[in-house]
C-alpha cells in the first residue's frame, strides 16, 4: 500500500501549535464495537513529561497509537503538533508527523523487523529520505545514545530482552523526533536492565524531548514523568496530577487497578494493606 | 520429551519437526560465529565476494575436466583456511550430502552411456556393466557439484546473512524482494519458536489419553492460532513500519565503496576462472 505525503501541509506548523497533544471526547473502538477509549480529554504541553498509568486493557497502548497518529479517534477531536491526527492517520502530512513524533511499541519484535539492529535504526531516515551521510550520522548518535553501539551488526533475534528495548528505541531516536511515546518500556525486563533504561530514559526527558510513557510499574513514576494522567478500567481518565498526589491516593490506585488489597497474617494476627512492596518492608 | 507422552500426543512427530526447523535455522544462526571471525573472506566486501563465487561457480560449470575441478576445489580449501573455517567442519557439511543426491543423479548414466565396459559381472537376469565414459562423467558431475556447493557454503559461512541478503542488491534483486526475505528470516523464527512453546505448554497439560480427532482438532486450532497471531503481528510491524515514515516504497542504506582489496580479490577469482575455463579446454 502506497501512501503519498501531499506536497504542502495545510495544517499550521508545529512551531504555531500551542499543546503537543489535544484530544476532546475522543473515542476509539476495536472493530467498531468493542471499546478501547471512552470520552478522553487530556492536553499535553511541548517538553511536558507525563506518565500514562492504567492497569492491563485500559487503553494505554491504544491512546499512543492515537498520539502517534497511526490510526484515528472513532468519534472526539484530536489535535497533535497542530494538525487533525484523523487526517495524519489517513496520510496527510505523515511524514513530516513521524519525524517528530516517534513511538516505541510494546513488543521490540514487532518494531526490529530488518536483518540488522543498524538497519532498524536506520529505516526511519532513510523512508524520511535523507542523505547517506546523514543517515548514517543519526543512526551513529541513536545507537550512542542507547550504549547499544557494539550490536548494530547483530540480528535482533539475537539480542536479550533488554538490548531488543534499547534497540527499538534506538530505532525511533535516529528520527530525532521531539515527541517520544513509549508504550511499557521497562515490561519484562530484569531489576537491573530496567533501572538502566530508567536512566535513559531520564536522559531523554532531561534533554528537553516530550515524553510520553505508557506504565503500570508505579515505582519508576516520579523518575520519569512529572505529570500522571491515570486510565481507568472503564477507559476514561480518572485522575491528572503530579507523581507525588496520584501516588499517593491509595483509594485512587485501587480504583484503577494499580494496587490491591492484600489480606494476610503476621504472628497469628491478620491484617490487610497495599500489595507495595516498600509498605511491607517497613512493618 | 518422553515416550509416554509421544504415545500418548501422538503428535510427537509433528513436534519433533518443528523443533527439528528451529534446531537447524539455530545452528545456521550460530553459523554466523565463523562470518564473523577475523580471516581473509570475512574481511572482503560481499558484493565483491558474491560476484568472485559466482564466476568461480561459472568457470567450474564449464569445465569439463576432472583436474580442473580437482585443482578448483583445492583452491577452495585454501580460501577456506585462509577464512579460519575448520576443516572438517567445512568438508563435512559439503560432502555427507552430495553423494546422496548427486550420486542417485549420476548412477543411471554409469550404465546406460555407450562405450568400453569397466567389468562386466552378470547378475542373474541383469547384468552389471558400467561404462568407463559414463563413469568419468559421474565422477565430472559429482566434482562440478561439489565445487559449486562448497563455493555456495563458503559464501554463507563466512557472510552474514544480512550482508548476504543486501550483496543481492548488486545483482539486481528488487529491494522490496531482499526485504520480504529479511522480514521472512526474522519473523519465522520467531513463529517457530512460538509454535514450540505451544507444544511444551499442551504437553505439560496432558494427563490423560486423547482420541485422535481431539489431536487433529488441537493441531488445526494451533495452526489457526498462529496463523491469527502472523496476522496480528504483520499488522503491528506494518503500523511500526508506517510509524517510522514507511509509505510503501523501500529505501535502503547503501554500503561503503568497494576498497582497493575488494577489487584485486574479485579480479583474482576473475583470473582462476578464465585459466580454469582456458586449461579444461586445452586439457579436452
Amino acid at each position: 500500500m502506497t501512501i503519498e505525503p501531499m506536497p504542502v501541509p495545510l495544517e499550521p506548523s508545529p512551531a504555531a501549535a500551542a499543546a503537543v497533544f489535544e484530544l476532546h471526547g475522543v473515542r476509539y473502538l476495536y472493530g467498531g464495537r468493542q471499546t478501547a477509549l471512552d470520552g478522553i480529554d487530556l492536553r499535553i504541553e511541548r517538553g511536558e513529561r507525563v506518565a500514562l498509568l492504567g492497569a492491563n486493557g485500559s487503553g494505554k497502548s491504544t491512546l499512543l497509537k492515537l498520539l502517534d497518529g497511526i490510526i484515528a479517534p472513532s468519534d472526539g477531536t484530536m489535535r497533535a503538533l497542530g494538525r487533525d491526527v484523523a487526517a495524519v492517520a489517513d496520510g496527510l502530512d505523515s511524514f513530516r508527523f513521524h519525524r517528530e513524533v516517534g513511538l516505541v511499541f510494546q513488543d521490540p519484535d514487532v518494531q526490529l523487523f530488518s536483518a540488522t539492529v543498524f538497519d532498524d535504526v536506520a529505516f526511519g531516515p532513510l523512508q524520511l529520505g535523507l542523505a547517506q551521510d546523514e543517515v548514517r550520522a543519526c543512526c551513529d548518535e541513536a545507537l550512542r545514545q542507547m550504549d547499544i553501539a557494539h550490536l548494530s551488526n547483530r540480528a535482533p533475534f539475537e539480542l536479550s530482552g533488554g538490548e531488543k528495548k534499547r534497540a527499538a528505541i534506538a530505532s525511533v531516536l535516529s528520527l530525532r523526533p521531539d515527541v517520544l511515546l513509549l508504550d511499557e518500556p521497562t515490561a519484562s525486563l530484569d531489576p537491573r536492565t530496567k533501572w538502566v533504561l530508567v536512566n535513559l530514559i531520564r536522559q531523554l526527558g532531561e534533554g528537553g524531548k516530550t515524553l510520553v510513557t505508557a506504565t503500570h510499574e508505579l515505582e519508576i513514576v516520579p523518575l520519569i514523568a512529572e505529570r500522571v494522567v491515570v486510565l481507568g478500567e472503564n477507559r476514561r481518565v480518572l485522575a491528572d496530577g503530579r507523581p507525588a498526589e496520584i501516588l499517593a491516593d491509595r483509594d485512587l490506585l485501587i480504583r484503577a487497578n494499580l494496587i490491591h488489597e492484600h489480606l494476610h497474617e503476621h504472628g497469628g494476627t491478620s491484617h490487610s494493606h497495599d500489595h507495595d512492596l516498600e509498605h511491607h518492608e517497613a512493618e | 520429551m518422553s515416550g509416554r507422552v509421544e504415545r500418548d500426543g501422538h503428535v510427537g512427530w509433528l513436534e519433533h519437526t518443528l523443533a527439528g526447523i528451529t534446531s537447524s535455522i539455530e545452528r545456521a544462526v550460530f553459523t554466523e560465529e565463523h562470518a564473523r571471525s577475523r580471516g581473509w573472506l570475512q574481511a572482503v566486501d560481499p558484493r565483491a565476494k558474491l560476484g568472485m563465487f559466482l564466476v568461480v561457480i561459472l568457470a567450474a560449470s564449464l569445465s569439463s575436466s576432472i583436474v580442473v575441478e580437482v585443482g578448483l576445489y583445492a583452491i577452495i580449501l585454501g580460501a577456506a583456511a585462509a577464512s579460519r573455517v575448520p576443516f572438517d567442519f567445512f568438508v563435512k557439511r559439503v560432502w555427507l550430502g552430495i553423494p546422496l543426491f548427486a550420486g542417485i543423479v549420476v548412477i543411471p548414466a554409469i550404465f546406460f552411456v555407450p562405450g568400453p565396459r569397466l567389468f562386466d559381472l552378470p547378475l542373474g537376469p541383469i547384468q552389471l556393466a558400467p561404462s568407463i565414459p559414463g563413469l568419468i562423467g559421474a565422477v565430472l558431475f559429482i566434482a562440478r557439484v561439489g565445487v559449486s556447493v562448497s563455493l555456495a557454503v563458503l559464501l554463507v559461512l563466512t557472510t552474514p546473512w544480512a550482508d548476504l541478503l543486501k550483496s543481492l542488491q548488486t545483482i539486481r534483486v528488487p529491494q522490496l524482494f531482499v526485504l520480504i526475505l529479511a522480514m521472512a528470516y526474522r519473523y519465522i523464527f520467531l513463529f517457530l519458536h512460538l509454535a514450540n512453546g505451544m507444544f511444551e505448554a499442551r504437553k505439560s497439560r496432558l494427563v490423560a489419553r486423547t482420541s485422535g480427532s481431539e489431536q487433529r482438532r488441537y493441531i488445526s486450532g494451533t495452526i489457526g492460532n498462529l496463523v491469527n497471531r502472523s496476522i496480528k503481528m504483520s499488522n503491528d510491524v506494518y503500523a511500526a513500519m508506517a510509524a517510522r515514515g514507511f509509505t510503501g516504497s523501500i529505501r535502503s542504506f547503501q554500503a561503503d565503496r568497494m576498497g582497493m582489496a575488494d577489487w584485486l580479490s574479485l579480479v583474482g577469482a576473475v583470473a582462476v576462472a578464465v585459466v580454469a575455463v582456458i586449461a579444461s579446454r586445452s586439457l579436452a
